[in-house]
């Protein structure tokens, strides 16, 4: 899901950059009213968390491959603002030292990766508990929902391209398939595989967070799964 | 704590697990995969691809990829560097934010 750069125009790096920036705003002064230093490595274990897990790619019938992100794991735990900034780091880390993603193209990245998925993962997380069901179900199907809905916004943004910009003949300059390619090729992606592996590792990680110790590292991780408003 | 850190330690010599699925993914291919597929390579893809150049492209050690031993090698070596790095600027921000309020005794 990491756009590469050269993928979408400069002008659509911009728009999408300079939409971060208010949702990274308000992120940061959440986070500094609201965490404090201990809080601080439990943000740096998510960020490597969704690092690492994405990392395991998986393959996708028609000799592709996808990978999950822990996006809806992270606004679970860490509540999704700063899931946005943790999510946001480990992108810049992928995109810098791995080329795992663009640099210009990072305001994009993080649209997709660090705000749409774990806040509509959040989103969908409450919904479900609302409804009743349980937190390990609720947050596998927010996981579920949330990394399609980021596989979706990607798809858009790819797909625009070569509407938006082409040569005089109509030669796309940048990504070259349109939406009615860039959609369905990601959906199948992240409906199918991948979406089904963001589920299960939200639901599985939820369940163990509910059972961990004080002793543990992770129990600072999990205040807001047991409903401890501190 | 000594659990927490197995676990880690466990997760990221796994890693290279992620190595075997075959192909790229959809919509991440490389210049030469682009000019394959449809014949050409468009002309801003062609001028911003490499706008930086990763230290480890694609989490391999550049000139130590030729077998499946080095490419998880390199893999694990990259999951190590990309854990410090974040590790490294969360100590930063954590030093920026502010004076420890007891806020969460």
């Amino acid at each position: 899901m990491h756009i590469p750069e050269g993928y979408i125009s400069p002008q659509t790096c911009a728009v999408m950059g300079a939409a971060m920036v208010p949702v990274l705003t308000v992120a940061a002064k959440k986070v500094n009213k609201s965490f404090d230093k201990k809080d601080v490595p439990a943000m740096a274990i998510g960020s490597a968390f969704a690092f690492t897990i994405m990392m395991f790619n998986v393959p996708i019938p028609g000799g592709t491959t996808a990978h999950a992100i822990g996006a809806t794991l992270l606004a679970i735990t860490l509540g999704p603002w700063a899931a946005s900034i943790s999510l946001t780091i480990a992108l810049f880390i992928q995109a810098l030292l791995f080329g795992d993603g663009g640099i210009l193209a990072l305001g994009a990245n993080s649209f997709n990766m660090a705000f749409i998925a774990p806040f509509v993962g959040y989103g969908i997380y409450r919904l479900m508990l609302s409804l009743k069901l349980n937190k390990v179900l609720s947050s596998a199907i927010g996981g579920y929902v949330g990394i399609n809905a980021a596989a979706l916004a990607t798809a858009i943004e790819l797909g625009l391209q070569p509407l938006l910009f082409h040569t005089a003949n109509g030669t796309p300059l940048y990504f070259p398939y349109g939406l009615n390619v860039a959609i369905p090729a990601m959906m199948f992606a992240h409906l199918t595989v991948a979406g089904i592996v963001e589920a299960v590792i939200t639901g599985l990680v939820v369940y163990y967070l509910q059972k961990v110790d004080e002793e543990n590292i992770l129990y600072k991780f999990s205040y807001r799964l047991r409903g401890d408003n501190r | 704590m000594k659990k927490f850190y197995i676990a880690a330690i466990v997760i990221i010599l796994l890693t290279p697990l992620g190595l075997l699925a075959p192909g790229s993914a959809w919509g991440e291919w490389g210049l030469d995969e682009i000019k394959s597929m449809i014949g050409y390579i468009p002309e801003g893809m062609n001028r911003f691809s490499e706008v930086i150049k990763a230290i480890l492209p694609d989490y391999s050690i550049p000139g130590f990829d030729a077998n499946f031993f080095q490419q998880a090698l390199g893999y694990i070596f990259s999951a190590v560097v990309g854990i410090a790095a974040i590790v490294l600027i969360f100590a930063i921000l954590g030093r920026i934010m502010g004076k420890p309020q007891k806020k969460n005794g």
